[in-house]
């Protein structure tokens, strides 16, 4: 079947999104985008297909029989296979490490502590993907990474080693399991391992086994034909195709922010590196646009510096803010000045949640203003971007419309970090429609 | 042809021109003024024998030899803030570091510094600057803002009393040469001559495709007019030539000529509003380049005097009341709305895509209002506009890949509405 695909190379995460001849979503996938924009088109173009591959499968099965079930089930159980299998190659790579000439005397010493780590997180990986098991993070890198630093760590202490050594082997080994993109035939042997797995703890689920390996196999013969891919965001000019299929991130966004919310006038990103206002006409055509320039304090980086300085996750930044009692006024116009006033404000006492929350308005004051400059908030207001995932954000965010605008929709869809890709999938569906059409 | 560079005869001519120029101010013999772009009253100073010295031109010259980031340092160094405009830092820089001209050889201190726009806050301490350095006369033409959007009798009247009173007999001073009316009418009628070609140089972009750019080549063409040449047989030969290059052009039927040669198909044609980019001029104009980008008219081609919009030519008969009405006109003297009307008239009469906007951060006569200017443009043409930010001459304000990203966005956002030409039913 033929496939329309958006890849959104973002400054923190790159995006793919299919659609089919409809322009209906068939998948989504997103990877951290590395230093390497070519791997992560390829891998979150695979992340898609394979995100393809559930809804050709949820077509196959239907909805009765406990279907909705056996997806999920089947979606742990193949995240699972998959990092299993990644944690697979670690090893191997580890291994191949240690044969440097500098780890001589150590090795044998090393290669006992490594396995034993492996081990551990072999045993903890089906905690890891648990039913209702959270993560801070979906990739390989950071689950296993935070496991292997906090094991290792006390690996290397346990037998005297050390534990620069052992970070020194993982640091090198996990770049060659980041670049390595897994091919159909190994993203297929996982589902149907999976599936496997999923049966294994199968509960309230009415189709067979032999069913549902049976819809499986079908819905992995579909052969999905990437027939147009258009780029955009930060990396696009990296993409291995020519300069017609690379669209503007702008655009994009507009775009797909009308697919999403067909009633959408303002759009408001906030992504990695850059805020961008947009204005959009009915049919999701820009009509203007602002983003931060020379400076990109109160992007998502901001937000990544600020947890990096707390020692926290990224992900814990709006929870934690969600539990303040006030907000602590931050400065919005520095990063790294942000940084200082947060080391300030703690020593002065301030709580953590109250601080957190003075951060995120400070977020949003500069987006406010970006949004002013690009023509203000229009009904109906959609906001996007990996930032559109933080309640903190989004709750500053509504206070600044209603304060500023009066009551406008806003708009934030679960998939809002997908919209760059899904304008993307857009303009290749219509690329191909044009080409036709002449 | 050096560097890979294009140039026509006329930039080589141009070129000549400027150096002669350089070596005049440098040479020893003629009294120098200082003075600015906008308004300048060159021909008046001609009929003194003062060369003219432009220290904006100076700063664009050390930018775009790369020469300005360091003398910024400079300037910086020797107290003036982030801030500030960075010409006049460029100049500041300039003089601490030997002010040594394009031509290798030191500038003379001027023999008076001549401060004909008042419009810019900042020109005035420049010139304070300037004074307590060179101790020299210092002559200020107050030009009243045209706060209603044309300049009024009273305003004219003022400016003629002053030039009376105030700065001919100065010139006289410095000069120690008596003022002739006539010798003024005469270099007032080569402005003339000159200005009738220039104006259908600006005009000549009407043409389909746009035989020159009139931003980044503009600012090529402009120079002779704005600078020290108006009044002269040399300005008048200047665009002579060029408007028989533009000619040729046009018959030929090419596409804007730039840097990089002619331009292979025209694309996208664009109002620009504020002042280029002139440390990463070649980088900017490249991006227009490689999109197929043609700027047909700019605000930035109206700075040192407007021609286009009332019909405005230096008039020989009314030698004085017409040097007033040119210090009056500048373009950053018009209040909002006729600067507006401007650029609407233009994106209307030379069949613009949009206007894109060059915001420069340390420069309020020409930012101030600026989007304000770009919502009522785009309410007004029903056409796309876009808004970058770059600085005039410092080299650490020009963020090339942003930049980029915001043209290829707008070019993108052209095609996007062109293609949906009113159409619901197609968006991409």
């Amino acid at each position: 079947m033929r496939t329309f695909i958006g890849i959104d190379l973002g400054s923190t995460t790159t995006k793919a999104l299919l659609v089919d001849e409809n322009k209906a979503v068939l998948g989504r996938g997103i990877t951290n985008s590395r230093s390497n924009y070519d791997v992560a088109a390829a891998v979150s173009k695979q992340e898609a297909k394979i995100g393809a591959r559930f809804t050709l499968l949820n077509q196959v099965l239907g909805s009765g029989g406990g279907a909705a079930r056996l997806l999920a089930d089947l979606e742990r159980n193949f995240r699972l296979e998959q990092f299993l299998s990644e944690l697979g190659r670690l090893e191997e790579n580890c291994e191949a490490h240690l044969g440097h000439p500098r780890f001589k005397d150590g090795r044998t010493a090393l290669r006992e502590a490594l396995s034993s780590v492996f081990r551990r997180i072999e045993a903890e990986a089906p905690a890891i993907y648990a039913p209702g098991a959270g993560r801070k993070s979906d990739f390989f890198r950071d689950i296993a990474g935070s496991r292997f630093m906090s094991l290792a760590e006390s690996a290397s202490r346990e037998a005297s080693l050390s534990f620069e050594s052992m970070l020194n082997i993982y640091d090198k080994s996990i770049l060659d399991v980041e670049s390595k993109v897994s091919s159909d035939d190994t993203v297929s042997r996982q589902l149907l391992n999976g599936l496997s797995r999923a049966y294994r703890e199968a509960d309230g689920v009415d189709v067979s086994e032999a069913e549902a390996r049976a819809a499986l196999e079908k819905a992995l013969s579909f052969e999905l034909e990437e027939t147009y891919v258009v780029g955009t965001g930060y990396g696009r000019v990296r993409l291995p195709f020519p300069k017609e299929h690379i669209r503007s991130e702008i655009l994009c966004h507009g775009l797909g922010a009308h697919m999403m919310f067909p009633g959408t006038r303002t759009v408001l990103d906030i992504g990695g590196q850059d805020t961008k206002g947009i204005q959009v006409d009915g049919n999701g055509i820009v009509t203007n646009f602002q983003m931060n320039d020379r400076c990109a304090a109160g992007c998502g980086r901001y937000l990544g510096y600020i947890a990096d300085e707390m020692k926290i996750g990224l992900h814990e930044l709006g929870p934690i803010a969600m539990k303040a009692s006030k907000a602590v006024r931050i400065n919005s116009t520095c990063t790294v000045f942000a940084g200082a006033e947060l080391r300030d404000r703690l020593a002065l006492g301030e709580t953590r949640p109250d601080i957190l929350a003075g951060l995120h308005r400070a977020i949003m004051l500069r987006a406010m203003s970006i949004i002013s400059r690009s023509g203000g908030v229009t009904n109906e207001f959609t906001f996007t971007g990996g930032v559109a995932k933080n309640e903190a954000a989004v709750q500053e965010l509504r206070q600044l419309v209603r304060e500023n605008y009066g009551d406008v929709t806003i708009n934030i869809g679960a998939d809002s970090i997908y919209t760059g890709a899904l304008g993307g999938a857009s303009f290749a569906h219509s690329a191909v429609a044009r080409q036709e059409g002449a | 042809m050096s560097n890979g560079v294009v140039k026509s005869t006329s930039q080589i001519v141009q070129k000549e021109m400027i150096g002669r120029n350089y070596d005049r101010i440098t040479g020893g013999d003629a009294k120098v003024s200082s003075t600015f772009v906008p308004g300048n009253l060159n021909e008046l100073l001609m009929c003194f024998d003062i060369a003219n010295n432009l220290p904006e031109i100076n700063a664009i010259q050390n930018a775009m030899r790369k020469k300005s980031g360091d003398m910024i340092m400079e300037a910086e160094r020797a107290g003036h803030s982030e801030d500030v405009c960075t010409y006049v830092k460029a100049d500041i820089g300039m003089m601490a570091k030997g002010n040594i001209a394009p031509n290798g050889k030191p500038f003379p201190d001027p023999d008076i510094l001549l401060l004909s726009y008042t419009g810019c806050f900042t020109f005035m301490k420049w010139f304070e600057l300037l004074r307590e350095q060179y101790k020299c006369p210092t002559v200020m033409l107050h030009v009243p803002y045209a706060a209603d959007g044309k300049p009024t009798r009273n305003m004219r009247d003022y400016i003629v009393r002053q030039l009376k009173d105030e700065v001919i007999p100065a010139l006289e001073k410095v000069s120690g040469i008596r003022f002739d009316i006539d010798r003024l009418r005469e270099y007032l009628r080569k402005s003339a001559i000159a200005e009738d070609d220039m104006v259908w140089m600006l005009e000549s972009t009407k043409h389909r495709p746009s035989p020159i750019d009139c931003y980044f080549g503009g600012v090529y063409y402009m120079g002779p007019i704005f600078t020290a040449f108006r009044g002269t047989d040399e300005a008048i030969e200047y665009y002579r030539l060029l408007r028989l290059e533009i000619q040729d052009r046009i018959d030929k039927g090419l596409c804007a000529q730039t840097p990089e040669g002619d331009m292979p198909e025209e694309r996208y044609r664009l109002v620009v509003e504020g002042p280029p980019n002139w440390t990463s001029f070649r980088d900017f104009w490249h991006m227009f380049h490689e999109a197929g980008a043609v700027v047909v008219a700019s605000s930035y081609t109206k700075v040192g005097g407007i021609y286009d919009y009332e019909g405005f030519r230096h008039d020989p008969d009314h030698p004085l009341e017409t040097l007033a009405d040119y210090c009056l006109g500048v373009y950053t003297n018009r209040n909002l709305p006729t600067r507006v009307d401007m650029l609407v008239r233009n994106i209307s009469e030379y069949d613009a895509d949009g206007l894109l906007i060059n915001s420069i951060k340390s420069c309020n006569s020409f930012s101030a209002g600026q989007l304000v200017m770009l919502r009522e443009i785009e309410k007004l043409t029903g056409k796309p506009g876009a808004f970058i930010e770059t600085d005039l001459v410092d080299p650490r304000y020009f963020s090339a890949a942003n930049v980029k990203n915001r043209l290829e966005s707008y070019f993108q956002m052209i095609d996007q509405k062109r293609r949906a030409g009113g159409s619901a039913a197609i968006v991409a």
